[in-house]
């Protein structure tokens, strides 16, 4: 039990410092880099409180791929060229703070609700449908529960994602002119006779091509 | 004190799988330039010791002894991190590979999400390489390989669903062991070759090697890197090459599972046949390197968002239906 706390409260300890880093450090690239050092020991305490396939996937998706394309973000724009726009030029700088503001007053207050309703009303967090058996892994217990009585719910999360993908497709997908592009098929299909003519040339006439 | 006991135990148990491996990656990059020697009638490196055996302890000495240039605009403490990301991730991913029944580092029950969880996060190494270079060559090199290494991760995730479905558990021991009657490479011969493909792409390898291609970026990510440190890189490309290999013969080759159930091949222990199956993998890696002109750029996308994608995202459909009307579904 002693080296399980240790473990708790070293991988905590990294997830609060590195989220603190993520909004301290100057560089733009340098938060990214503690945020995917926060979600990696976010996901080891997922694993240490049992929930491993969640972790695993926590790892896959927001490390793997979300994170990824935040790091090309960040490092093909030139994000701190922008901020220092934001919040130098006397013109703009009203315009973004107070958004900022207000989006961190009602996050804040969201958070004092979750912990204050755990604190005072633990019985609505029901802790005996959080219960781990150890007969079946945790994976299988997952399947089970999503695909029956929440499956609903499910697809509509599964629905959203969709929408979500076909509205980035459309807002950045623009038909460009005049581009030369491959098509395969064409060049599959195509036979001798297209390609090659052979022709007669007859001494001091010569052969016209290409008109 | 009886907690260091088990500490020192397990560590024992690592240092016994590592240094195995990386004995191995260093003679697995022996192994490679042979091959590809022979196939293009040449000798290959044949000098070193007998047949050219110790030529890479020759070129990890010359490593060793080469200075560390940093450049003086990179980014120090990102530009040191790169490799040493890179070369741990290849190797904590070996923790799960079994070599027999039970002869594991850890049995742990997702071990095949720890695998692809861990081959994702590889891509962070070239990433954090070729940012932290601070110079044009690398940093192409490394946004052609995250996209190349993202793109070929998606096809791989859904090939293993295929494998999944028909196992019904995301153990890697378990996998194996749902292979006795018959390895997957008979029914799932399609994805064996889009794994194959991927794998070769996920590890940026000939034909797929962009993020390197030395006739327009240089060396790719490596470009700023010399002594140790590009020693480093090297050595996890070829571990991550090692461990492709090893996960494809646990998925489709039936892992430690001899190819017949009969007297004398019951004999030759599992890890002896798991070396086999990988060696086998390896030297197809080695012949395609050879063989195959490198991939344009356009045409890798192409290849894996328009074919690799929907293929084995229909042979997913096909499979599940096929083992639901058959009534093949495994069971808890």
């Amino acid at each position: 039990m002693v080296a399980h706390a240790i473990f708790f409260y070293i991988f905590s300890i990294i997830a609060v410092i590195s989220a603190i880093m993520v909004t301290v450090s100057k560089n733009t690239v340098h938060s990214v880099f503690f945020l995917i050092l926060d979600f990696i020991s976010i996901s080891c305490l997922f694993i240490m409180i049992g929930a491993e396939f969640l972790g695993m996937i926590m790892l896959i998706v927001y490390v793997g791929a979300v994170a990824v394309l935040f790091l090309f973000v960040v490092m093909m724009l030139n994000v701190a060229q922008q901020k220092n726009q934001w919040f130098n030029s006397e013109a703009t700088s009203s315009s973004h703070i107070p958004v900022g503001l207000i989006i961190s007053t009602i996050i804040f207050f969201e958070l004092i609700i979750v912990v204050g309703g755990w604190k005072y009303k633990p019985e609505l967090s029901n802790p005996n449908t959080t219960k781990i058996s150890n007969e079946i892994s945790n994976t299988h217990s997952l399947g089970q529960v999503l695909y029956t009585d929440y499956i609903h719910i499910f697809q509509i999360s599964g629905m959203i994602l969709l929408i979500a993908m076909i509205g980035a497709i459309v807002l950045t997908f623009r038909r460009r002119e005049g581009v030369k592009t491959q098509s395969y098929l064409k060049q599959i299909s195509r036979e001798r006779s297209e390609g090659i003519e052979v022709l007669e040339v007859q001494s001091n006439k010569g052969v016209k091509i290409d008109d | 004190m009886e907690y260091l006991n088990l500490v020192f135990e397990e560590v024992y148990k690592i240092l016994f799988l590592l240094v195995p491996v990386l004995v191995s990656v260093a003679m697995i990059v022996w192994l490679d330039r042979r091959v590809w020697a022979f196939v293009q009638k040449r000798q290959g490196p044949n000098v070193v010791g007998p047949f050219g055996l110790l030529q890479s302890l020759a070129d990890a000495l010359k490593y060793i002894f080469k200075e560390i240039i940093i450049p003086a605009s990179s980014n120090k403490i990102i530009f040191i991190l790169a490799p040493i990301i890179t070369m741990t991730l290849a190797l904590i991913a070996w923790a799960v590979i079994p070599f027999g029944e039970d002869q594991v580092l850890a049995d742990i029950n997702v071990g095949i999400l720890y695998i692809f969880a861990v081959s994702s996060l590889g891509v962070y190494g070239i990433i954090m390489g070729g940012w932290a270079s601070n110079s044009k060559y690398p940093f192409l090199g490394s946004i052609r390989s995250a996209a190349q290494m993202v793109s070929y991760e998606v096809s791989i995730g859904i090939i293993i669903i295929n494998v999944l479905l028909c196992v019904g558990s995301l153990n890697l021991s378990d996998i194996v062991l749902a292979q006795q009657k018959i390895w997957f490479i008979i029914p799932l011969f399609p994805m064996f070759v889009i794994f194959f493909i991927s794998a070769l792409a996920e590890t940026n390898r000939p034909p797929f090697d962009l993020p390197e291609a030395e006739a327009e970026l240089v060396a790719g990510y490596q470009t700023e890197y010399s002594g140790m440190m590009y020693a480093m890189f090297w050595l996890g490309e070829y571990a991550n090459i090692l461990l492709m290999c090893s996960l494809g013969s646990i998925l489709f080759l039936g892992g430690w599972l001899s190819p017949i159930d009969l007297y004398p091949f019951n004999l030759v222990p599992g890890a002896i046949w798991l070396i086999l199956k990988i060696l086998f993998l390896f030297i197809l890696f080695a012949l395609v390197k050879a063989v195959v002109p490198r991939y344009r750029y356009d045409q890798l996308m192409r290849l894996g968002w328009k074919i690799f994608l929907p293929f084995s995202l229909t042979y997913v459909v096909l499979t599940a239906s096929y083992l639901f009307y058959f009534n093949l579904l495994p069971t808890l």
